[in-house]
């Protein structure tokens, strides 16, 4: 499926969310021109509201009209739409299998407990930060098996896991500096804070991962509009 | 020496899932029954970041959450019909969309009609079925929500087929009812007499014996 116009893709997303840039990273791995419709903050769009009226969230992919929701599931359709361009997903199936279940673990375990690290206290944060660095240490682990040494989970180039996982990075160091804590650090996940420098400075990645300090003003927003940063998008 | 094991407990829904795709694949495999309550060194072993139920071995190798031992199964054993998912890739991700949808909504929000009592009951259910509103949507036309045969999403909500019934017999209240929800309770019936399914599912005695146990002691802690 070689070049559709750009019209034929469309993204539904807003700049922060992490799970809208999972989108654009595979897109933009794929080569794929899309249009990237933008939701205002607060309100929702009639085309979002058609697009995904189960969740009626954000990321919606539309290509050639047909809507899909949910980011990892939007990132493996890209991955066997646009099958010419890198894969995304090893050959292997066990080792799919594992870059499949580190994915669903950063969704059901690490992003959660990030976000409430900015509204925790005392030790409550304190346990909730330990939660979450044990959990980058079992993924500084199976990056470590993953990589074989290479740069990315992926091996060479970004695959799944790196997408997955990668596009959660603008949150994750804005919770460090407004939290005033560490999450990746050289001591405990060396190969992570090697790994996400070259996330970061990936062709694909640049200028999708917002800076930080833009994420930081963009949390004290939500927290006026909804009493807490990173409340439901 | 199997090639394949399935660690599983007597009722968890999600290690069904598997049992389901082998079964339905004609996969040859070894069962291991665990007991929660004194979890074998061998599940802690294969699955330490969970220690949970299901975890598929192959080949020495652990797999563990269900929809990722469902696609490596898929993926492992593609000669092996009927395929779980289909070819199109837009298809693929609607069936996925949908099984997500299952654990996300659908799941939560029946536990929360079973456990609860009056109002609370009340308006769980009106959420419950806000959302099976969409299931039933999805399977006008359909047999099974992968089409003639049963496919990932069928398996996902696989669930629904035989514990709805066992949580209305221990609660006394229609959770799915025949005039809202026809298609639905049409699948549930096709699933639950699908063949290598209907053989599968655990004693019904048992099951509405740990649920009633389960419903007491919730409702017990429950503040009045």
């Amino acid at each position: 499926m070689a070049n559709s116009s750009s019209t034929d893709v469309k993204v539904l997303g807003a700049w922060p969310s992490p799970f809208v840039i999972r989108v654009r990273i595979a897109l933009n791995i794929k080569s794929v021109k899309y249009e990237f419709l933008e939701e205002t903050l607060g309100s929702k769009s009639q085309l979002l509201l058609q697009s995904n009226p189960v969740y009626k969230k954000i990321p919606v992919l539309i290509h050639g009209g047909k809507p899909i929701s949910e980011s990892l599931i939007i990132v493996q359709y890209i991955d066997e739409v646009w099958s010419s361009g890198p894969s995304f997903l090893p050959s292997d199936p066990y080792d799919r299998a594992i870059e499949r279940f580190w994915a669903a673990y950063v969704d059901d375990k690490i992003f959660p407990s990030m976000k409430l690290i900015n509204t925790a206290q005392g030790e409550e944060k304190a346990a909730i930060v330990e939660q979450v660095t044990e959990g980058l240490v079992l993924l500084e682990e199976a990056f470590q098996k993953s990589s074989k040494g290479k740069a990315f989970f992926g091996g060479d180039r970004i695959g799944f896991l790196d997408i997955a996982f990668g596009s959660m990075l603008g949150w994750l160091r804005a919770i460090e500096k407004m939290g005033g804590v560490k999450l990746l650090d050289e001591a405990k996940t060396p190969g992570l804070v090697q790994w996400a420098e070259s996330f970061c400075a990936d062709g694909a990645v640049k200028g999708i991962i917002p800076d930080t300090e833009k994420l930081v003003e963009f949390a004290k927003i939500l927290v006026k509009m909804k009493g807490a940063p990173l409340g439901k998008n | 020496m199997a090639e394949v094991k399935l660690f599983r407990t007597w009722s968890s829904p999600f290690a069904l899932r598997i049992v389901w795709a082998l079964e339905v694949k004609g996969i040859e495999y070894e069962m291991i029954y665990e007991d929660l309550s004194n979890k074998s060194s061998m599940l802690l072993q294969y699955n330490p970041v969970y220690k949970k139920v299901p975890v598929l071995l192959h080949k020495g190798k652990p797999i563990s959450e269900s929809f990722v031992i469902l696609e490596y199964i898929e993926e492992t054993w593609k000669s092996k019909t009927p395929s779980l998912l289909p070819e199109d890739p837009y298809q693929r991700a609607m069936a996925r969309f949908w099984a997500k949808f299952g654990d996300d909504k659908i799941s939560p929000l029946i536990w929360e009609a079973f456990i609860k009592q009056g109002k609370d009951q009340e308006e769980a259910l009106v959420a419950a079925h806000e959302n099976l509103k969409y299931l039933e949507v999805e399977l006008r036309g359909k047999k099974f929500l992968g089409g003639d045969a049963v496919g990932f999403a069928d398996l996902a909500f696989g669930w629904l087929a035989n514990l709805v019934s066992v949580f209305e017999e221990v609660t006394g209240v229609t959770l799915i009812d025949h005039e809202k929800f026809p298609l639905l309770l049409t699948w549930m019936q096709n699933f639950m007499d699908a063949p290598k399914i209907r053989d599968t599912w655990p004693p019904r005695d048992k099951l509405i014996t740990k649920f009633r146990d389960l419903r007491e002691t919730l409702m017990a802690k429950e503040p009045k």
